[in-house]
């Protein structure tokens, strides 16, 4: 019996040791073990960091377990019938408080400097007020070198089409939902390899500048994470926090975050997408985003009902899906298949208030859509999920 | 402790704790579904229309008042039969001395948040510390100031002045703490007269007490838009005094007990603790006026 | 560690125990009123575990297959809720009850109505918080149980919260009260209760650790008692707390939270350094290794455990020089502790060791508990944890030190201490299986964690991207398995209860010393009417 026990416990210690060494070793770039080393000079200094403070507790884990197991193993009874009596040695527990101290003494050291420097975001070239919502983030830029007043404004939502995340298996009681079949009338989508990390307009960045970020939030906590830039800062309703990044000139690429701080509902719904350009590249765009922006809104009418409901339904279902639902069944928002509103061509007027003013727990969506995209919207709404006004609203009835 | 100490008294099983616990079942969901029917997020209106809340929350009450006359009369009983010994009432001591300490610890953090309100939030918000942008994107217009007066979105109100009622009340308490300390003393002693003499003066200045809080609230309410709703400022103000209230409010009912059984002759000169359970009660609450007195009016 | 004589006397059972019903529901009795926490306890462990294996089978794949977000997130929120204060805290309580009164000699805890009070107020907490998940899964137009997580930070849990928030809060304050009145009774009983001779450092260190966490308990339970109360005004009173509009700081909920959450883990953990802390010697026939040093740092920690609370907040944008702070007091908690893991060590060092159940569970208990530790000082290096927090590192950092950390440890205690409790031993075939399924299952269920959370994947997401798949698919099966693992238990547990098993001895154990152990198994219902003599 005993030793077949000592056969189980050290095969199971083996096991952990094993397990815990081959995490340690494999440092590849990109794995999806480790942490992301990341893109900027100090999410590398954090991967430094971390790497270095792993190995410090393995290396302390491993020696604890080590004695343990040599103990279980050579100080059971079989062997030592008779145990020591030995309780108290002022000497080793002297050492095993300091000697913890000095490592962490160690440890805080470099843990200081690259807090320090993280903490110093003067100098930066381009400001970026990021505002967190239930459930999307918009980005303004501020200022750009000289200009102060670059007044570029956008929000980002997630692109994953719902088809592609709603793919309940069970029905009724606790799931309410009914299968992929019922819902869509078709198996589930396959999901891109983007799949919840995609947004329809990312966020721009140029490489090589200093990027200050001012995070905030308009209704709960959310925190804007970005990994690769480790930036991690939570966007406080009535309160601005500051963060920077310069993404190297030789790293363009795209990149992603998420929300890291529980936000309701679709708190997982609600990435974030960074496209880094090349500086030239950035002016241009900026350039262009300011000229939209200046030249008013785009109030060019739909020609028909078609291309007026194509748009609805990628604009529904980017900003309106997570609260009333792919199927304007409802949810957090009120259901729109059927409903007495949706299907009186009197009350146009009332749909359109609801979206630009808001109302109760409904968000106003004046900034966040284009007078075109709500009529959009409008439409669609009106003309899907069974809803068959045939209503056609143009940009200019909801301008006015 | 000595070994030929009276055995240590354990009750029999009491059906007070289970029913102590329906009572405060029932007050926990009479109490949710009142507050919720009658005030709505931002308003204070009450509106007690439609709602079982208010009889559930009446009835745990009631009931909670009842189960403790049980359990109290049970206690008192055995008090008096002589089931307790010295150990049980250094039970009984050790543990209201750290039911103080937890209440302290409470009004640690009423106060904790008064000073995070004034040094850290008010001038952040105001943009001091690295919070430039808060104030230069947020609140472009506030004002960083203690008493918070005009909160970040404007609402506005007056500051309670530290000179009138408050210090008048900050005597009367300190006053009372002194004859409660001389009614205490003539206990131990054994002079009944002045024992009851000192006692109700305690509480008759523990009621004047009180009532000038509510006179005080009123003026607060009424004449200077000092409300719950004035922002941080009205916040911590009726938090710290209204808690405060409550524990004078418990305090006095406690001396008034104590009031009545000192007139049926139930405190011996060794054999007082709930007496002097009350007194530490009421010399707590007192220092906590004073730190109230001294941060939330005064400074 | 006390030397013990064998005095005392064995005409206790005068008293006659009361029967049926009554003797449950109107219990004076430390015995009886410990083996309902820990009846109820294990319940809401499986309540509890319940949802976790709902959260991890929305988990396994990508995709929204079982539940909605919204149902997700009060599966989380209620998980996390009811692990801590109905799973672990009751559990630890119960022990405290059974165990403290025999150790020090004690006839009963020092004000047993009190007690009874403290176990019934649970119940029905603990009705409220579920009826509010219940309502969610099968009521009438599922209005939303409590989805804030449960640390509940304003404003999703005040302006934002459901209506069932308002029934949350005062279930809180139930559990508060329940807490305060038991911790004040540990530390009464603990203080002026002991038998002749026995001084404060010839306790048990068990009575130590609880003496101490009741301490804790007594400090911050109120703190968390103001914060909601908070919460309930800045919902319905219009007071501005959390609100900066009115000059308040969603933050300022953070620093009170935490400042009772902190303090809250080691309340988690203290009594399980404990229960460890007899174990070890008494399956290694040796005396404790350093019994003074570890009064010290248990003190020490509970010490330190008040101002580090802001390690949770790193990322929330305090000033440099408070993030600093916070993050060199949290670092110093690793020397005491270190303290106590070396000197459980030492204590096995060059000792007689047996492997019977308990002393496994408490091995594995050190084993586990310090990787779960480690991983808390790499969370406590602020620019790293920037990376880290809320991300499935730290889901991992947690688990470890509560699951096979807090739960290990309690069963650790279950096993030792059965045979006292119910007067048979623990079946061992069961028990062993138990054990073996969990100890592997549980590092299946919480290793690879740390992976994705490093990948990562922040926590509280009902769903994720593709790159964390794989790993999930794994967490998920661990879970399974895991959960699966505790039915065994409960067969231990109902075939001792049912005392069916070998006939406990007063002494099962050989090498265990301490007063508990003089009584008879299963011990008769009044101990030490008379106080025991320690030398
Ligand atoms: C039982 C519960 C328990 C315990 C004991 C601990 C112990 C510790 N915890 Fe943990 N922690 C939690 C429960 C617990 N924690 C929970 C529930 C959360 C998440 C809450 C939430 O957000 O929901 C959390 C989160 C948490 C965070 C926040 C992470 C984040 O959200 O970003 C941090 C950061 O510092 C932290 C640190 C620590 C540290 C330093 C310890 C230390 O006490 C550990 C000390 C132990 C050791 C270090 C190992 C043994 C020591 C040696 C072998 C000596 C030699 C070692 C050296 C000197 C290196 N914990
Ligand atoms: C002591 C505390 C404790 C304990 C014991 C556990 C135990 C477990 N926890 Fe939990 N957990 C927390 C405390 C605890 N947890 C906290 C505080 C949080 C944070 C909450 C928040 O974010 O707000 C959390 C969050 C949390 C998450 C993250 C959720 C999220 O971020 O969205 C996950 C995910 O996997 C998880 C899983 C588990 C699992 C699988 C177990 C398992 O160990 C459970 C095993 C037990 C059982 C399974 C029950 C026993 C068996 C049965 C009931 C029989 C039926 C079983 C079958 C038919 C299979 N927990
Ligand atoms: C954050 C969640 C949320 C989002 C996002 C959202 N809504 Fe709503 N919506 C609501 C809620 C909640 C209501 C109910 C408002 C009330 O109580 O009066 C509502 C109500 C409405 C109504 C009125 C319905 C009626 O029958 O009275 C319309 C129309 C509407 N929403 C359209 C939209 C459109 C179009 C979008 C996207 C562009 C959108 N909503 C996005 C939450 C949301
Ligand atoms: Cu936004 Cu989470
Ligand atoms: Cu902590």
């Amino acid at each position: 019996m005993q030793s077949t026990l000592f056969r189980r416990v050290t095969a199971a210690l083996t096991l952990l040791l094993v397990s815990g060494v081959s995490v340690a070793s494999d440092w590849t770039e990109r794995s999806n073990v480790n942490l992301r080393p990341g893109v900027t000079d100090i999410s590398q200094d954090v991967f430094g960091l971390h790497v270095a403070i792993l190995w410090v507790v393995s290396v302390i884990g491993l020696a604890v377990f080590g004695l343990i197991m040599y103990s279980a193993v050579a100080h059971r009874r079989s062997k030592r019938p008779q145990a020591s009596t030995f309780h108290e040695h002022v000497g080793v527990e002297i050492a095993w408080t300091v000697i913890p101290f000095i490592i962490l003494i160690f440890m805080a050291i470099p843990a200081t400097r690259v807090l320090i420097a993280m903490d110093d975001s003067a100098e930066s070239e381009l400001t970026i007020k990021v505002t967190g919502y239930r459930w999307n983030w918009s980005y303004e830029y501020l200022t750009y070198q000289d200009d102060n007043d670059v007044g570029v404004f956008f929000f980002s939502n997630l692109k994953t089409p719902a088809e592609q995340y709603h793919t309940p298996v069970l029905k009724d009681g606790l799931f309410p939902y009914g299968t992929a079949a019922d819902r869509f009338g078709a198996e589930p989508q396959e999901k891109d390899h983007d799949y919840m990390l995609a947004v329809d307009k990312p966020l721009i960045l140029p490489a090589g500048v200093k990027v200050r970020f001012l995070v905030t939030a308009d209704d709960v906590i959310h925190s804007f994470f970005m990994p690769d830039f480790a930036i991690k800062k939570d966007a406080i309703p009535g309160f601005v926090n500051e963060a920077w990044t310069v993404v190297p000139e030789d790293a363009t690429g795209i990149y992603y975050g998420q929300c890291a701080e529980l936000c309701g509902k679709n708190h997982a719904f609600m990435p974030i997408e960074v496209h880094v350009v090349a500086k030239e590249e950035f002016d241009t765009w900026l350039a262009e985003e300011k000229e939209k922006a200046a030249s008013g809104p785009d109030l060019t009418p739909f020609s028909n009902l078609e291309a007026a409901m194509t748009l609805g339904k990628e604009k529904y279902n980017a900003a309106c899906v997570l609260c009333h639902g792919a199927e304007g069944q409802g949810g957090i928002g009120l259901p729109f298949a059927g409903t007495a509103l949706m299907n009186d061509s009197a009350r146009i007027q009332e749909n359109i208030d609801v979206l630009i003013k808001g109302r109760n727990a409904m968000p106003s969506f004046a900034a966040q859509l284009t007078p075109r995209d709500i009529a959009a919207v409008i439409t669609y709404q009106r003309n899907a999920f069974g809803n068959e006004t045939g209503d056609l609203i143009q940009p200019a009835d909801v301008a006015k | 402790m000595a070994e030929n100490s009276s055995k240590y008294y354990v009750p029999e099983s009491s059906p007070w704790p289970l029913f102590g616990s329906i009572g405060l079942f029932l007050i926990a969901i009479g109490a949710a579904n009142f507050i919720q029917q009658s005030t709505q997020f931002g308003q204070n209106t009450l509106r007690a229309d439609g709602t079982w809340g208010q009889y559930v929350l009446m009835a745990g009450v009631l009931w909670m008042i009842a189960t403790m006359f049980f359990w109290w009369r049970d206690t008192i009983k055995e008090s008096l039969t002589g089931l307790h010994n010295e150990q049980l009432s250094g039970s009984y001591r050790q543990g209201m001395i750290w039911f103080i300490f937890s209440e302290v610890m409470f009004f640690g953090a009423l106060f904790g948040a008064l000073f995070y309100a004034r040094w850290l939030i008010i001038p952040w918000l105001g943009g001091a510390g690295n919070n430039a942008m808060t104030h230069e994107l947020l609140w472009p217009g506030f004002q960083a100031m203690w008493p918070l007066t005009t909160t970040p979105d404007g609402r506005t109100t007056q500051v309670m002045g530290a000179w009138g009622l408050p210090a008048i009340n900050t005597a009367i308490l300190i006053v009372s703490s002194i004859t409660l300390t001389i009614a205490h003393h003539a206990l131990i002693v054994g002079e009944r007269g002045r024992l009851i003499l000192f006692q109700g003066i305690t509480i008759l200045l523990g009621l004047f007490f009180l009532s000038l809080q509510v006179y005080e609230y009123y003026h607060a309410y009424h004449e200077l838009g000092l409300t719950l709703e004035a922002g941080i400022y009205g916040s911590l103000f009726f938090f710290l005094t209204g808690f405060h209230g409550i524990h004078v409010s418990m305090g006095t009912l406690m001396l008034i007990v104590c009031f009545f059984r000192i007139l049926k002759g139930h405190f011996t000169k060794e054999n007082h603790f709930v007496y002097e359970a009350s007194a530490w009660y009421w010399h707590f609450v007192d220092v906590v006026w004073l730190f109230l007195f001294v941060v939330v009016y005064w400074l | 560690m006390t030397a013990v004589a064998a005095h005392h006397d064995h005409h206790d059972d005068h008293h006659h125990a009361p029967h049926g019903l009554k003797r449950w529901l109107f219990s004076t009795n430390h015995k009886d009123i410990g083996t309902l926490y820990l009846w109820f306890s294990f319940a809401m462990f499986m309540v509890g575990g319940f949802m976790a294996l709902v959260i991890r089978a929305e988990l396994m794949y990508p995709g929204m297959q079982v539940v909605d977000p919204e149902f997700f997130n009060q599966m989380t929120t209620v998980h996390g809720l009811i692990m801590v204060f109905g799973a672990v805290m009751p559990a630890t309580v119960g022990l405290a009850n059974w165990m403290i009164p025999l150790m020090i000699g004690a006839p009963d805890m020092a004000l047993p109505r009190m007690n009874n009070w403290s176990f019934w107020i649970l119940p029905f907490a603990f009705t409220i918080l579920i009826g509010s998940v219940l309502m969610s899964a099968f009521g009438e137009g599922n209005p939303s149980a409590p989805n804030f997580g449960w640390t509940f930070y304003a404003p999703l849990s005040t302006k934002y919260g459901p209506a069932s928030t308002d029934l949350f809060i005062l279930s809180v304050h139930m559990m508060g009260i329940s807490s305060i009145m038991g911790a004040i009774n540990v530390i009464v009983t603990v203080l002026n209760m002991r038998a002749p001779g026995m001084t404060m450092m010839k306790m048990p260190l068990f009575v130590w650790a609880w003496l101490i966490t009741a301490f804790l308990l007594v400090a911050v339970m109120p703190v968390l008692a103001g914060a909601v109360t908070m919460m309930l005004t800045d919902r319905h009173f219009g007071t501005s707390f959390f609100d900066a509009a009115g000059g308040g700081d969603p933050v300022l909920f953070q620093h009170i939270f935490w400042f009772f959450g902190h303090p809250e883990v080691y309340i988690m953990i203290l009594p399980s350094f404990g229960i460890v802390s007899a174990i070890i010697p008494a399956f290694a026939r040796k005396p404790l290794f350093g019994y003074a040093s570890m009064v010290y740092a248990t003190a020490s920690i509970a010490l330190l455990s008040f101002v580090v609370w802001a390690h949770h907040m790193f990322t929330v944008g305090m000033p440099l020089a408070g993030t600093l702070f916070f993050m060199y007091m949290t670092m110093l908690i690793s020397v005491p502790t270190g303290v106590k893991v070396f000197n459980w060590v030492a204590t096995m060092w060059r000792g007689s060791l047996t492997f019977e159940l308990p002393m496994k569970w408490a091995l594995a208990f050190v084993v586990l508990f310090t990787c779960g530790g480690l991983s808390g000082l790499m969370l406590a290096l602020t620019p790293v944890d920037f990376q880290y927090h809320d991300t499935y590192f730290v889901v991992a950092h947690f688990h470890y030190v509560l699951v096979s950390g807090a739960i290990f440890s309690i069963f650790a205690a279950a096993y030792y201490w059965l045979p006292k409790w119910s007067g048979v031993m623990p079946n061992t075939f069961l028990g062993e299986l138990h054990f073996w399924n969990s100890l592997l299952s549980v590092n299946l269920l919480f290793f690879p964690m740390h992976f994705v959370g490093l990948a990562g994947m922040p926590r509280r997401y009902a769903d994720y991207a593709l790159q964390f798949a794989d790993y999930n698919w794994w967490i998920s099966v661990g879970a399974f398995w895991f959960g699966i693992s505790q039915l065994l238990f409960v067969a231990v547990c109902v075939l001792c209860a049912m005392k069916k098993g070998k006939k406990a001895e007063a002494a099962p154990w050989d090498g265990a010393e301490g007063l508990e152990w003089t009584v008879p198994s299963p011990a008769p219902f009044h101990t030490f009417d008379t106080p025991p003599v320690i030398k």
